[in-house]
């Protein structure tokens, strides 16, 4: 039996003064965190929380940024047996009082018993828990946490934990999000660690690089989880950071020998088009083993205008891979074998569309472009299903279900949503479809309405239900949607609201008010904001907004208009 | 000088950021914390103001700190060109 306690005590008794985590801030000197030092200063966290009467199985909210107390927080709630999870920031295009009602969400379902935050933020969050969280015995301040001489591990509680314990939870973005903790236990993380290491043939010579979020998947577990219980350096920079100087993560990779990055598609696209060369004097790539495309759709086109721009750097196009996957299974479920370019292949569009069938595209009938995710990682195993659950055959397109040894334990307090994610037999619906052929899996799109934006999932109606709240615009005839945007590799974000005037003037002023409003209440950047007249937005015949009616008269008139 | 300079940045904006190549963003207009432009597309700002005026934005100075609002970005432009 193995917990995540007893890997950190490994490291402390064996290799102490192993670099485990660099965090890079510009104009600072790198800072590299050593496994002592990571367990020394997470044991005084850990110290405060036992003082504080926080107790093993309890949840930790943790609404820090990018650095140190990020770091040590997090292991430290570990240690004491606590269950951590990460909040994102508030960031300064997101409004106070939309944070705060994010805030009582999270707390309304995770009932943490501890929040660790900044001094600046002291305040602030002391208001919320009077508020709204009941379950709260103590705020953590950043500053004042004491330091403890020794480590104990003994003494620790998280040594006392279960593998089969929940360890920590992963929310997605987004008051819908919030609801559901994706709680995974040590041994599912584990287990995953062990799958997806030999997928991508991790050894501890393999150096991380990361400028992605910690509270979405991809950067907690392939980018802080695995290399620091695999004893792999990760150098960490902040998305903040990164989305204004794209060119420091190819700097990195560069100067410290990288080897892994994972990169949601968009970042291809965004590389590719925002770095100057002047930024990327003496920069050499060759180190830079893999790429892995991931947590939005794939995108082939990505890959190719990311290697033209960057092959000229020692990029090899054999770096760009793929991959699939999602919090309830750790992370991935699919890796492409890096050996091999991912596959790509040409699907007829009719048949995909009105067949539902992914058949090779022939003669010169409109094709659609798609690149495998890869296979299955060894302890998953995937099927495509019909509406009721049937097995479809090679290529027919149906939802994604899977099965494997680390799987959630739960979605935090929530059995009702937990039951439902599952068909008989323990087959989790990932709400992806999907088809595969050879064993490669493709994936298609989403069941439920679902924008990824940046690689950062937004429910349709959380953003429509923040324009109707826009003064001038008709309640209920909001739409919101994804349209893919080939140059940015990625969704954009449109709404079309329903106004009661044709007054053109009317129209751009209130869809100024709408940008404003939807971005500062839910930290999502709109593309196109469309203010329309009386009767334009299409609705079902039981009176629902249908988005994909609207979506399609929407293209349909912005081609029209090009 | 000023207001051609704000006009161009206007138009970037609401062009290519905005994608509403009608609207015009107030020269006081804040643009950062009130949520006009997202940090995607501060970059594309920064690349603009470079290509057009010849003047670099350090990445670490793209925030609503050294500038929120049109004006204040034709400001540090014009006092860099005198540099």
């Amino acid at each position: 039996m193995t917990t995540f306690v007893d890997t950190l005590k490994t490291f402390y008794e064996t290799e102490p003064d192993r670099p485990s985590v660099t965090l890079q801030h510009p104009g600072q000197p790198d800072f590299t965190i050593t496994y002592r030092e990571l367990i020394e200063r997470a044991n005084d966290y850990a110290a405060a929380y036992a003082r504080a009467g926080i107790k093993p199985g309890d949840v930790v909210i943790l609404i820090l940024q990018h650095g140190r107390d990020l770091v040590y927080s997090f292991w430290g709630a570990v240690l004491h047996g606590a269950i951590p999870s990460m909040m994102p920031f508030l960031t300064e295009k997101l409004s106070p009082e939309r944070y705060r009602s994010d805030l009582t969400t999270l707390f309304t379902h995770s009932r943490p018993t501890g929040i660790v935050t900044y001094p600046e933020f002291e305040t602030d969050v002391k208001t919320m828990v009077t508020e709204s969280g009941h379950t709260v015995r103590d705020v953590f301040v950043t500053d004042r946490i004491e330091k403890q001489e020794t480590v104990d591990f003994a003494s620790l509680s998280g040594m006392k934990r279960d593998e089969g314990e929940t360890v920590l939870l992963q929310h997605s973005s987004g008051s819908t999000g919030l609801q559901k903790g994706v709680a995974l236990s040590h041994r599912a993380i584990f287990n995953h660690l062990d799958a997806y290491g030999e997928a991508i043939r991790l050894t501890r010579d393999d150096v991380i690089v990361s400028w992605l979020p910690l509270y979405h998947d991809m950067g907690l577990i392939a980018c802080f989880i695995l290399p620091i219980l695999r004893g792999v350096h990760v150098i960490q920079m902040s998305p903040f950071d990164w989305v204004r100087a794209p060119y420091r993560m190819l700097q990195t990779i560069s100067s410290y020998h990288g080897t892994l990055t994972w990169l949601p598609n968009f970042a291809y696209n965004f590389c590719a088009q925002r770095i100057r060369d002047r930024d990327l004097e003496g920069v050499n790539l060759s180190s830079w083993r893999a790429s892995i495309n991931t947590s939005e759709p794939v995108k082939f086109k990505s890959h190719q205008v990311f290697y033209e721009r960057f092959k000229g750097f020692g990029l090899r196009l054999e770096t760009l891979q793929t991959s699939y996957g999602m919090a309830e299974n750790t992370f991935a479920v699919t890796q492409n074998d890096l050996d091999k370019l991912p596959c790509v292949e040409e699907i007829d569009r009719e048949s995909y569309i009105t067949d539902k069938i992914a058949r090779p595209a022939h003669d010169d009938r409109p094709s659609i472009q798609m690149m495998s995710c890869g296979q299955p990682i060894s302890n998953t195993s995937i099927r495509v299903v019909d509406d009721q659950g049937h097995d479809l055959p090679e290529r027919h397109v149906g939802e994604i279900v899977l099965k494997s040894n680390c799987m959630l334990n739960e979605y935090y307090n929530r059995p009702d949503i937990t039951k439902q994610a599952f068909l008989p037999g323990g087959w989790y619906k990932s709400g992806d479809y999907g088809y595969v052929v050879n064993n490669e899996v493709f994936v298609a799109g989403r069941k439920k309405d679902l924008i990824i934006v940046g690689g950062k999932n937004v429910y349709p109606q959380d953003l429509e239900a923040l324009a109707c709240e826009v003064s001038g615009v008709h309640p209920g005839r909001t739409v919101a949607f994804g349209l893919f945007d080939e140059d940015e590799g990625t969704e954009e974000v449109v709404i079309i609201a329903e106004v009661e005037t044709d007054d053109e003037s009317e129209h751009e002023r209130i869809a100024g008010d709408i940008r404003k409003h939807v971005t500062k209440n839910s930290a999502i950047a709109l593309r196109h904001v469309r203010v329309v007249g009386p009767g334009w937005v299409l609705k079902t015949s039981s009176g629902k907004v249908a988005r994909a009616a609207n979506k399609e008269k929407f293209i349909k008139e912005l081609a029209a208009s090009q | 000088m000023s207001e051609e300079m704000q006009k161009q940045l206007s138009d970037f904006i609401a062009a290519k950021i905005l994608k509403q190549p009608k609207r015009v963003i107030q020269p006081a207009e804040a643009l950062i914390s009130g949520g006009v432009i997202d940090s995607f597309s501060l970059v594309d700002l920064a690349l603009f103001v470079e290509d057009t005026f010849g003047v670099r934005i350090a990445d670490s100075e793209l925030n609503a700190n050294t500038f929120d609002s049109i004006e204040q970005l034709s400001n540090l432009i014009i006092a860099r060109q005198k540099k």
